[in-house]
């Protein structure tokens, strides 16, 4: 009747459901290789839509029945692109099968398993047995660590101008060389009032996060720069120490430090080791290929440091609130060794049965 | 990995040119068996799809800034005096925010290129838009495995000291009234080394693909084309135009082999009148027949047609012709 709105239609209708193009008869075919193709081009066009609902992340739509023949239909795919290969001449039908065939090898060999199930491994001992996998390059990041806060503490214990180096200030922060003890004594106790509390932590966290994945990151640099970066924050450390010993303050200081300190500097030295890790297998790969032996390692490594994130959150909890609130030496010590008791323990006493066999290659 | 080689390889002294995707294709074994070709995504995609998902990642800092911005000011009407005192209300509300706006600005920095990678597609926008994708690298020995999370969140983590390091360094030096010159030096530098590495090596990996055993591949986005010859009259070789009925001898279709069928099969599916004409007058030229005023689209596919029958039963028999120069010399 009116032709134009009826075609207007079909062309609207045809954006929502895109209708299958007629598929000729096999008899039609005016060559051996298109009646090849005919013949198989229906379970193609199957896959194809299969592919397309997968890729588009609707899972929901797609069917039991199509979703166990999905590895069938790659199979057959697959087969029809060996065959073609060898047959055919089309480049047009030879270009589609090959993506078609890549497509569903993306998504037949794809990530089995999803966010939530990667985090049930991770947290089920795939987080230990990462940790486990680093003991010589965590034995390298301790020492470096513990040698940079003994540097700082001599260095700054023979001329305490190296203090303002090794810890920047801004000028207003009482924690100089010369401070009076009860100054000192005010930066370590009494903060209850303030408010501001979750800010502070939110910034310490940011600012901690940035670090340990550099720490990380720069290990791909044969590890140099991690360590360099150990040993200056632990430098800063070591002038502390040096300067709180200085007023008889250090076993106050160090419980000050160990509410939060004992993850924190847990956590910055798995991210160093996840640097060294990265850095000695490049520097020796031993029997891989480098960049092989450099991709074991930075996977590993980047399990290691999504551990190292959610420690640096559990820290800036305990460093915005709990010492803020805590304000007994012995209870914010108490607090810090439950900690790392906690964090040893769980990272390396506990040892959960052998991972099945979905868990990622090592 | 070896260089994909078949029936496209170039023989050498051959006048053929060589295009760049050919050089970028990489030959990977499935488990199956099957060479699947993989084409390493060129530099040129990969900028551009980093600069999309830089303004996309910078467009969403700016809207989550302002929209938190509005709620403090604009829903919860926060007079300006409110502000200042200490312990009200107004400054909880602010604090609120601004553990939220840090939060944000650390996910959105970090978790965008990690959360898209992750999906089936294994592409941010900006590589969907480039239409290039992340994938396994296959191990040296040539098998290759599957993308797994740890891969992405690794070859993610570098990007922070290749990208926004320098950055950092630079906003850092600013706000403390450092040495700007130093600064911009220092931070060229550093840009430049880690741009050097994609530029230096065969896959165009950079520092935080070698990291992951990741690389960045075109996504293949074929669609099935039509038969290009179908029906009786392309089975017998016959114009629905002039009724001519066309047929080649041995000889005459023995002038050409599977590149120049190829080009053949792209000239008729764009089905440009000017390149018709053009490709019947020099196919007819080689092969000693007089350019006719008629249906050239029938001729050419008479012509397609008999040459890829030919072809195909040669490769039956196992003789493949690669060109028109092969079996010559």
């Amino acid at each position: 009747m009116n032709a134009p709105l009826t075609s207007l239609a079909d062309t609207v209708g045809g954006w929502f459901a895109r209708t299958p193009e007629p598929v000729l008869a096999v008899e039609q075919a005016a060559l051996r290789s298109d009646r090849f193709r005919l013949e198989r081009e229906a379970d193609w066009k199957r896959l194809e839509a299969i592919v397309s609902r997968m890729e588009a992340g609707r899972l929901s739509r797609i069917s039991d029945e199509d979703l166990l023949a999905l590895p069938v239909l790659y199979r057959t795919v697959a087969s029809s692109l060996s065959i073609a290969r060898e047959t055919s001449l089309d480049a047009g039908t030879l270009a589609y099968l090959e993506g078609l065939t890549q497509r569903a090898w993306f998504l037949v060999y794809g990530p089995r398993v999803g966010l939530g199930g990667w985090l049930r491994r991770f947290f089920g001992g795939g987080w230990g047995r990462a940790v486990r996998g680093m003991g010589l390059d965590l034995a390298i990041a301790l020492a470096v660590m513990v040698a940079g806060a003994i540097v700082g503490w001599l260095l700054v214990a023979s001329d305490p101008g190296w203090y303002s180096a090794l810890v920047p200030g801004d000028g207003s922060d009482p924690r100089v060389p010369g401070a009076s003890r009860a100054a000192l004594r005010a930066t370590l106790y009494g903060s209850q009032g303030d408010d501001g509390l979750g800010l502070f932590a939110a910034a310490l966290f940011n600012n901690n996060a940035q670090v340990s994945i550099l720490a990380f990151a720069l290990g791909f640099a044969f590890a140099v720069p991690s360590l360099l970066l150990l040993v200056h924050n632990m430098g800063g450390l070591g002038a502390m120490l040096w300067l709180f010993h200085g007023a008889g303050l250090l076993p106050d200081f160090a419980a000050w430090l160990m509410v939060h300190g004992t993850t924190e500097l847990l956590a910055i030295l798995l991210a160093g080791a996840a640097g060294v890790h990265i850095g000695r297998s490049m520097a020796f790969p031993g029997e891989l290929a480098v960049l092989d032996a450099a991709a074991q390692a930075g996977r590993r490594g980047a399990q290691v440091m999504v551990g190292v994130v959610l420690m640096l959150i559990v820290a800036a909890l305990l460093e915005g609130f709990a010492r803020q609130l805590i304000d007994d030496a012995l209870a914010r010590a108490a607090i810090g060794l439950f900690m790392l008791v906690f964090w040893i323990g769980y990272l390396f006493a506990w040892r959960p049965g052998t991972p099945n066999r979905n868990s990622a290659p090592e | 990995m070896k260089a994909l080689s078949g029936k496209g390889a170039v023989q050498p002294g051959r006048p053929r040119p060589q295009l760049d995707s050919d050089r970028r294709r990489r030959s990977v074994t499935t488990p199956e068996g099957i060479a699947l070709g993989f084409t390493v995504a060129s530099r040129a995609s990969r900028a551009g799809a980093l600069m999309i998902d830089l303004a996309l990642i910078f467009t969403l800092m700016l809207v989550i800034t302002l929209l938190l911005a509005y709620l403090l000011f604009g829903v919860i009407g926060l007079p300006q005096s409110r502000l200042e005192q200490s312990g009200g209300a107004g400054k909880s509300a602010l604090q609120f925010l601004g553990v939220l706006w840090i939060i944000a600005m650390f996910l959105v920095r970090n978790a965008y290129f990690m959360w898209f990678e992750l999906r089936p597609r294994g592409a941010t926008p900006g590589k969907r838009l480039a239409g290039i994708r992340v994938a396994a690298r296959p191990n040296s020995g040539g098998g290759v495995g599957q993308l797994t999370a740890d891969a992405v969140i690794a070859r993610n983590l570098l990007r922070d000291i290749e990208l926004f390091l320098p950055v950092m360094f630079y906003a850092q030096a600013s706000a403390e009234g450092g040495d700007m010159g130093a600064a911009t030096i220092a931070g060229l530098a550093w840009v430049t080394t880690f741009l050097a590495i994609p530029l230096i090596n065969r896959d165009h990996l950079r520092a935080g693909d070698i990291v992951a055993g990741s690389w960045v591949v075109e996504a293949p986005r074929a669609q099935l084309s039509a038969l290009l010859v179908s029906g009786e009259t392309a089975r017998e070789g016959r114009s629905t135009v002039t009724g001519a009925r066309f047929s080649f001898s041995e000889a005459e279709l023995g002038a050409y082999g599977e590149y120049e069928l190829q080009v053949l099969e792209r000239v008729l599916r764009d089905d440009r009148d000017e390149n018709l004409a053009e490709v019947a007058r020099t196919i007819c030229a080689k092969i000693g027949w007089e350019p006719g005023e008629g249906d050239d689209r029938a001729f050419l596919t008479a012509y397609y047609t008999q040459l890829r029958a030919r072809l195909e039963q040669g490769m039956r028999f196992g003789q493949r012709k690669a060109d028109k120069f092969a079996g010559k010399t």
